[in-house]
């Protein structure tokens, strides 16, 4: 079972980076993060049954640290929201060359 | 029972993520990821993480991605039906690194001696029959791991902070 | 007989150096201050003088076994190469020593007078000081390579010199016209330098004239190509066809320095060098015919120039360049001392006629000055009896002009006449036809300079004034301190030839009764006896008599007869003739129109030299300097850029292409630590 979790979590990364790569819509390319973050918290949890409760403990706070990011990440997609009236990746092209 | 279980949620899973990553409609998008956190949930309790699983679905797919909801209809993008796929070079690149990170992976965790058994799954039943599933995340948090508590609360009043700040409006 | 040691060699040089540092300064800081140079200019020149004239009793009174050479310091040590800074005296640079410094004092003290008025007072002394040491340099050097720093140093200061006055571009011009023309001499020179060393691995005088003899062939290629390339610096200095068109242009400058340089020193360098490489010169023949035919052509060439020019600067110019090609003949053909000894009147007759002219032009200078008007003070149209106001200028300049047309018992009459018979009678063997046309164009040439100079004294000094009624009330003759070195030379005018009468006259009637009869010749005899064994074992001995029959006596009282005839006859038509002021003159027309522009010469060398070599160089300069050199140059900064414009295309704001970019890194980590 951990090895078959261990895949199921590369599975899902992989797809979150697909996502992260070719998706423009600023809160999508968040949802792909967020999945990526998940896949990696599945590996954790997968590989504490083989090594202990600590798996679980580091879970935990990936969640937390997800969590604020998320919260801080939105405010910043809502601010520039504000000035562009979208959330483009496009658009947000002002550190160009 | 539990492997078919396994795969069942397993497929969840990754039509879920699939469905994510595809979608044009946000909204959907996000839906999808429900889906897919339920399936992880479910694995959670699979694995015997169920404190995790109980987190997973509260936190995550309760608090996160529900804030995720607020935002897209704040921001009112969910009639935005337009395909906001990149273009021809973008997917193929796409494709390519999911394609080369998951074959990574995988190579690296079916190796022979990957990773060591460590009897971790006893050692957790023991703890949770000791002092339920709870306790037995909560006592190495609060033992082992409290300088690590103490900095992630310090973490998310940061956030709470900052995120304040950041979308005020200016007055 | 003692044992002759000279005193204070190294003074002779170094004194004028000392006047041009302190004329040097004093015109940067005190430019106002004339005393300084009024003093210091002719006292270091005069100084030199006595310490020549004390050495050279001193070579008089002793016997000299071979030259003395005086080293100071060792300047050039390279391989097997050694070049000592060291001065030479023997009879040759003796000779030209006291030459160069005692017409040099004299013309310094002229100049006292002559630029009393001008602004650059400090300069002009500095700059004259200065080419009197270089001119030391050169007649005393002894190795080729310091006299060819003296070479160089002279020219240097003619350039100086003749662009004095470089606010007017003409002037300027002339300067630069003088240097270049004199580089290409130069060239020669060097190569010739180099081909000597790669010969004789030597170039001290001493060791290669001794050497000379024994490593070269008679006649043989390496000594003809040395000698020719010798005679192209010689040529390039001494103003011989076809490098002659600086020194006419030369005359932009003041009226002193074409007395000193472009009469009496610099112009004479090349005349130095062949003599003084005379044994060289005579194992090539052929040489010997190119250098003599050079002189007779130039002679007659400039001659006849020098027939149609107003200007009485320009006509003396051309008479210099004639005389030059006589020396050139002399030395040419052979005879060493006959040359050296033309070279020697010359500078005084000469250095006398340009200070002459200088006085009159300073005179109708101040003239014109008074009345404020702007014409030609140099146009002889403008003059015309100045006898009556500046009777001492017009006695001494008649007295040169006897002497340089060859009347007898004048200067010029020896000197010329002997390089005149020379020719003639060396007209033997294989040299028959060459030299009989040389006699023949040195004859005519000699009648030409007569007329000239005729011409020049008639126009200049008889007849009406042409110079207005309100100048002429301000016509006057110059200073003593002008008019006293212009006496002192027409007396060695007069007695200077009498030192080297040939022998042959020495001993005949009424032209004999003179002293010192072949002086010279004998005082160079050891200067010359090498080049002179040579010729006596490779040549035929010269005649006794010219091509055309009779000896040294009947051509020398035939020309002494032919001179005053043509004196005469000149007098007469110029005379006669009807001469306006140059405001009022007509151009001359016909064959004078092109004798008038100097046979087009000029237009010529523009033509076939000048332009192309323009055009060539601003085409490379279009060709390689823009599109090569400024090509790479700025290629590379072109190429940065390029560099710099595809770098920043990685910069494209785009969160996605970063995310992708990071992962490619990961991809990249994980392949290395995987797939190891």
């Amino acid at each position: 079972m951990v090895t078959q979790s261990l895949v199921l979590a590369s599975i899902l990364f992989a797809v979150g980076t697909a996502g992260v790569v070719f998706r423009r819509n600023a809160i999508i390319l968040f949802l792909c993060i967020e999945l990526m973050l998940n896949a990696v918290n599945l590996a954790f949890v997968a590989l504490s049954t083989a090594i202990g409760i600590e798996g679980q403990v580091f879970v935990f706070f990936v969640m937390t640290v997800a969590a604020a990011e998320a919260a801080v990440g939105l405010a910043i997609i809502i601010s520039i929201f504000r000035l562009r009236e979208t959330v483009d990746m496009n658009d947000f092209n002002l550190l160009r060359w | 029972m539990v492997d078919l279980l396994w795969w069942v949620f397993a497929s969840i899973a990754i039509g879920g993520a699939i469905g994510t990553v595809t979608r044009k409609n946000p909204i959907a998008s996000l839906m999808f990821l429900v889906l897919a956190f339920f399936a992880l949930a479910g694995i959670y309790v699979l694995l015997g993480a169920h404190f995790i699983a109980a987190v997973q679905v509260i936190v995550y797919a309760g608090a996160i991605l529900v804030l995720f909801l607020f935002v897209i209809m704040l921001l009112n993008l969910g009639h935005d039906y337009r395909s906001d796929l990149r273009g021809g070079a973008w997917i193929v690149a796409g494709f390519v690194s999911a394609g080369v990170i998951g074959w990574a992976v995988f190579r690296s965790v079916t190796e022979p001696d990957a990773f060591v058994d460590r009897g971790g799954q006893q050692a957790i039943e023991a703890s949770v029959r000791e002092l339920n599933a709870v306790g037995a995340i909560a006592q190495p948090l609060f033992r082992e791991f409290v300088v690590a508590f103490e900095l992630t609360s310090i973490l998310l009043l940061v956030a709470i902070v900052g995120a304040v700040i950041l979308a005020k409006r200016r007055v | 007989m003692p044992e002759f040691q000279p005193t204070l060699l190294w003074a002779v040089a170094v004194l004028p150096f000392a006047g041009f540092l302190i004329n040097g300064i004093g015109a940067f800081i005190a430019p106002d201050r004339k005393i300084l140079a009024t003093v210091t200019g002719p006292a270091v020149v005069g100084a030199a003088f006595l310490i020549a004239v004390v050495n050279f009793l001193g070579m008089r009174g002793a016997e000299l076994h071979g030259p003395i050479v005086e080293t100071y310091w060792q300047w050039i040590t390279v391989g097997g190469l050694r070049i000592d800074a060291a001065f030479q005296l023997d009879q040759l640079s003796m000779l030209m020593t006291l030459i160069v410094t005692g017409v040099g004092f004299l013309i310094h003290v002229f100049s006292v007078g002559y630029m009393h008025a001008d602004g650059g007072y400090l300069r002009y002394f500095a700059y004259l000081n200065l080419f009197i040491f270089f001119m030391l340099v050169l007649v005393l050097g002894s190795n080729f390579p310091l006299m060819f720093v003296g070479w160089e140093g002279v020219g240097l200061c003619s350039y100086l010199l003749i662009g004095f006055w470089f606010k007017d571009r003409e002037k300027a011009d002339a300067g630069k016209k003088a240097f270049i023309v004199n580089r290409i001499g130069d060239l020669g020179f060097m190569i010739a330098m180099f081909m000597l060393y790669a010969n004789v691995r030597s170039l001290d005088f001493v060791t290669v004239f001794e050497q000379a003899p024994v490593t070269f062939a008679f006649g043989g290629a390496a000594v003809t190509a040395i000698t020719l390339f010798l005679f192209l610096g010689a040529a390039g200095k001494s103003a011989q066809i076809p490098l002659y068109v600086w020194l006419p242009d030369a005359m932009a400058g003041p009226t002193p320095v074409s007395a000193l340089i472009h009469a009496a020193t610099m112009v004479t360098a090349g005349v130095y060098l062949v003599a003084r490489a005379a044994v060289l010169f005579a194992l090539a023949p052929v040489t010997a015919i190119v250098v003599a035919g050079t002189g007779a052509l130039t002679a007659l060439f400039a001659a006849t120039i020098g027939l149609a020019q107003y200007d009485i600067k320009k006509v003396l110019a051309y008479s210099t360049v004639s005389q030059l090609g006589y020396m050139f003949i002399g030395v040419g053909v052979g005879a060493w001392a006959a040359g050296v000894f033309h070279l020697m009147t010359h500078a005084f007759f000469k250095a006398l006629l340009f200070l002459g002219s200088g006085a009159v032009i300073h005179a109708m200078h101040e003239a014109y000055h008074h009345t404020h008007r702007h014409d030609d003070a140099q146009d002889m149209r403008n003059m015309g009896g100045l006898r009556r106001y500046m009777p001492i200028t017009w006695a001494t300049m008649w007295l040169a002009t006897l002497a340089i047309a060859g009347v007898w018992p004048f200067a010029g009459f020896f000197s010329k006449d002997e390089i005149i018979w020379q020719v003639g009678a060396r007209a033997v063997g294989p040299f028959e036809g060459w030299f009989t046309a040389f006699w023949i164009m040195a004859l005519v040439a000699a009648l030409l300079t007569a007329f000239y100079m005729t011409r020049l004294m008639v126009m200049t000094f008889h007849g009406r004034n042409r110079t207005g009624e309100a100048e002429s009330h301000h016509l006057r003759e110059v200073s003593p301190v002008m008019w006293v070195p212009l006496a002192i030379l027409a007396m060695l005018s007069v007695v200077g030839g009498w030192i080297n009468v040939p022998e042959a006259i020495a001993h005949a009637p009424v032209l004999g009764w003179l002293p010192s009869a072949e002086w010279l010749h004998e005082w160079l005899h050891p200067i010359t006896e090498s080049a002179e064994a040579v010729a006596a074992v490779n040549l035929p001995a010269a005649a006794e008599h010219a091509p055309f029959g009779g000896g040294e006596v009947m051509w020398a009282a035939l020309s002494f007869g032919l001179a005053v005839a043509v004196i005469l006859l000149a007098a007469r038509f110029v005379g006669g003739r009807q001469i306006r002021p140059a405001a009022q003159s007509a151009e001359p027309r016909g064959l004078m129109r092109v004798l008038y522009h100097k046979w087009y010469v000029d237009e010529i060398y523009d033509a076939i030299i000048i332009r192309p070599v323009l055009a060539t160089s601003r085409a490379l300069a279009r060709f390689i300097d823009d599109g090569i050199v400024d090509g790479a140059v700025n290629g590379v900064g072109y190429a940065a850029r390029a560099l710099g414009w595809v770098g920043s295309r990685l910069q494209t704001g785009q969160l996605n292409s970063y995310a992708f970019a990071v992962v490619g890194g990961v991809l990249l980590l994980i392949a290395l630590v995987v797939l190891r």
